[in-house]
């Protein structure tokens, strides 16, 4: 279902406990505070392990998140705007993330540039409601997105390398 | 170079080209007819009545409709009810017309680049101008547009009330889930339909919150359609789409609206298709008491409290005498809606779940985390 490289991260990222939404006001507040508590400790997790590979931040109110993602391919680094809303039903609905420069480059995404994401990932973030949050989302629907989508895309030619991506 | 003359002869073809289109599109219609003339547009609708099919069928333009993702469902849906004289659409949608939907019906080639919901209003007004059309174009799931979407659903309708039926005909589940939320809170009833990524598979289902199981109530349904899932083959695309599947679904969904609107037969509370085999599951789902929204919980409860009204038998209008006076072969009809109300755990033949549902977690209020600072923790994460 998962591979066990995607299972050992999402394991080593903090549960969330507050089911709450962008409608729930103060319990929101409460749970925007577990989500970065858990990002935060994602990016840690994941520059200790040499594997830092995204930034997020978030509008004032946490229903709008932006940043960037890099992957890496053949020592060569390419970065990728991200971006997605909360939607009013999170947490029974994941945020639908998305590479807005990259559409309409891949089959591979929906509208707006959101990544088209694998049949587990609905079940599996379904059956983990309230516990999984956007650290989770991120390296279950992005991560693998990336692995698989970014060697094609260079390969056809569709994405080529940014000197100045390399900040 | 292109001459004076000539460019005022373009503009004479332009304008009678024009005047020529204007001339087809007809005027408003006071009120429906049922003369039977080639210029009434009416006329096979209203024979409905003389049919003894209809009783009403007038009344159409009274309900109002809101139709939410006007792809290659919804267009057609939308398209369906224009055609029939419904008194108002709301049509939402924040997707722009693409070339790459042109296998799917409605839409025309011309149209691309415009916003999906303008360029339906023009076609649908210019098909029947007694249909008032409002739309919108922005997405219902984000917090921005979903208290919008809430006022226009409670108050769209022809006197301000709230809309009579929500048309689900969006692609996704995160927008199913969103109107599932407006609707139990706002009490709406709602028909939720769709069609597999595959495009050989689709289905519709009627919701009336705290009647029928809402759309929180179990994991969404998946009709079989057949197909070992190791020979299914993703590679390179999201989704794959038919115009006859959507058609279809978009017949049976618009079929149903008409037989709840108009008061004539069955409205059927789950209709599914599976196109490989031709086969159609039925069903009928009891709202789940544990259910996770709590307005769908508080809406069953409201329903509980209510008195039923007691059944009438429908064999008054029909006629008793046997069809079929001589049964020399003995044929006989079996009654197969013994028990329609009892949720079978496989739910029906031919239809099952997308997937096992977890353990339910209701909403924990514990883990108070006052000792921390969202700002501090978002300035934390920005310096990372």
């Amino acid at each position: 279902m998962v591979d066990e490289g995607t299972r050992k991260t999402l394991s080593n990222i903090p549960l969330l406990t507050t089911k709450a939404g962008p409608r729930d006001k103060e319990l929101w507040i409460q749970r925007l505070k577990e989500e970065y508590q858990s990002l935060i400790k994602y990016v840690q997790n994941n520059k200790s392990a040499d594997n830092d590979w995204f930034r997020l931040e978030s509008n004032k109110e946490g229903t709008k998140w932006f940043g960037k993602c890099w992957y890496i391919h053949d020592l060569l680094k390419y970065e990728f705007a991200v971006e997605f809303d909360i939607p009013v039903t999170y947490p029974v609905t994941a945020p639908e993330i998305a590479l807005p420069e990259l559409d309409g480059k891949t089959a591979k995404m929906y509208r707006g540039g959101k990544i088209c994401l694998s049949d587990h990932f609905k079940p599996l973030w379904a059956r983990n409601v309230p516990k999984f949050g956007i650290g989770h989302a991120m390296a279950l629907g992005l991560g693998p997105w990336l692995a698989v989508e970014i060697p094609d895309l260079i390969s056809k030619g569709v994405v080529s390398y940014k000197e100045k991506a390399n900040s | 170079m292109t001459t004076i003359e000539e460019l005022q002869a373009k503009i004479a073809e332009l304008e009678a080209k024009l005047s020529a289109q204007n001339a087809t599109a007809r005027n408003k219609i006071d009120s429906m007819s049922a003369e039977v003339v080639d210029s009434n547009p009416y006329s096979r609708l209203m024979a409905l009545k003389r049919m003894g099919i209809v009783d009403n069928y007038e009344n159409i333009r009274l309900y109002t409709c809101a139709v939410v993702g006007v792809g290659g469902v919804g267009s057609v849906t939308a398209e369906m009810l224009t055609r029939c004289g419904i008194g108002k659409l709301i049509l939402f949608d924040y997707d722009k017309v693409e070339l790459a939907n042109m296998n799917r019906l409605f839409f025309q080639p011309h149209q691309s680049g415009m916003s999906k919901v303008e360029a339906a209003a023009q076609t649908l007004r210019n098909i029947n101008p007694d249909v008032e059309i409002v739309t919108y174009n922005y997405n219902i799931t984000t917090t921005d547009n979903f208290q919008h979407f809430m006022d226009t659903i409670s108050t769209g309708n022809l006197t301000n009330g709230p809309v009579d039926l929500v048309l689900s005909c969006v692609d996704n589940f995160e927008a199913r889930y969103t109107i599932n939320t407006a609707c139990n809170e706002l009490n709406i009833k709602w028909f939720e339909s769709g069609v597999a990524e595959n495009a050989v598979s689709g289905h519709i289902q009627f919701i009336v919150p705290g009647e029928t199981a809402c759309f929180a109530c179990a994991p969404p349904l998946i009709v079989a359609s057949n197909i070992d899932e190791k020979t299914l083959k993703r590679d390179g695309v999201c989704a794959a789409s038919l115009p006859t599947t959507m058609g279809i679904v978009a017949g049976f969904l618009v079929q149903n609206t008409l037989k709840y609107l108009l008061q004539f037969g069955e409205v059927t509370h789950y209709l599914g298709y599976s196109a490989l085999n031709d086969f159609f599951p039925t069903m009928r789902m009891k709202p789940n008491p544990n259910c996770e929204d709590r307005y769908c919980r508080k809406r069953q409860e409201e329903y509980a409290a209510k008195p039923k009204p007691v059944k009438e038998e429908n064999v008054a209008k029909t006629e008793e005498k046997p069809l079929h006076e001589e049964n020399e072969w003995g044929i006989s009809l079996v009654d197969e809606s013994a028990t329609p109300e009892e949720v079978p755990k496989s739910v029906a033949e031919g239809l099952s779940y997308a997937y096992e549902e977890g353990p339910k977690v209701l909403r924990d209020e514990a883990n108070p985390q006052d000792d921390v600072n969202l700002d501090e923790l978002m300035a934390q994460m920005k310096s990372m």
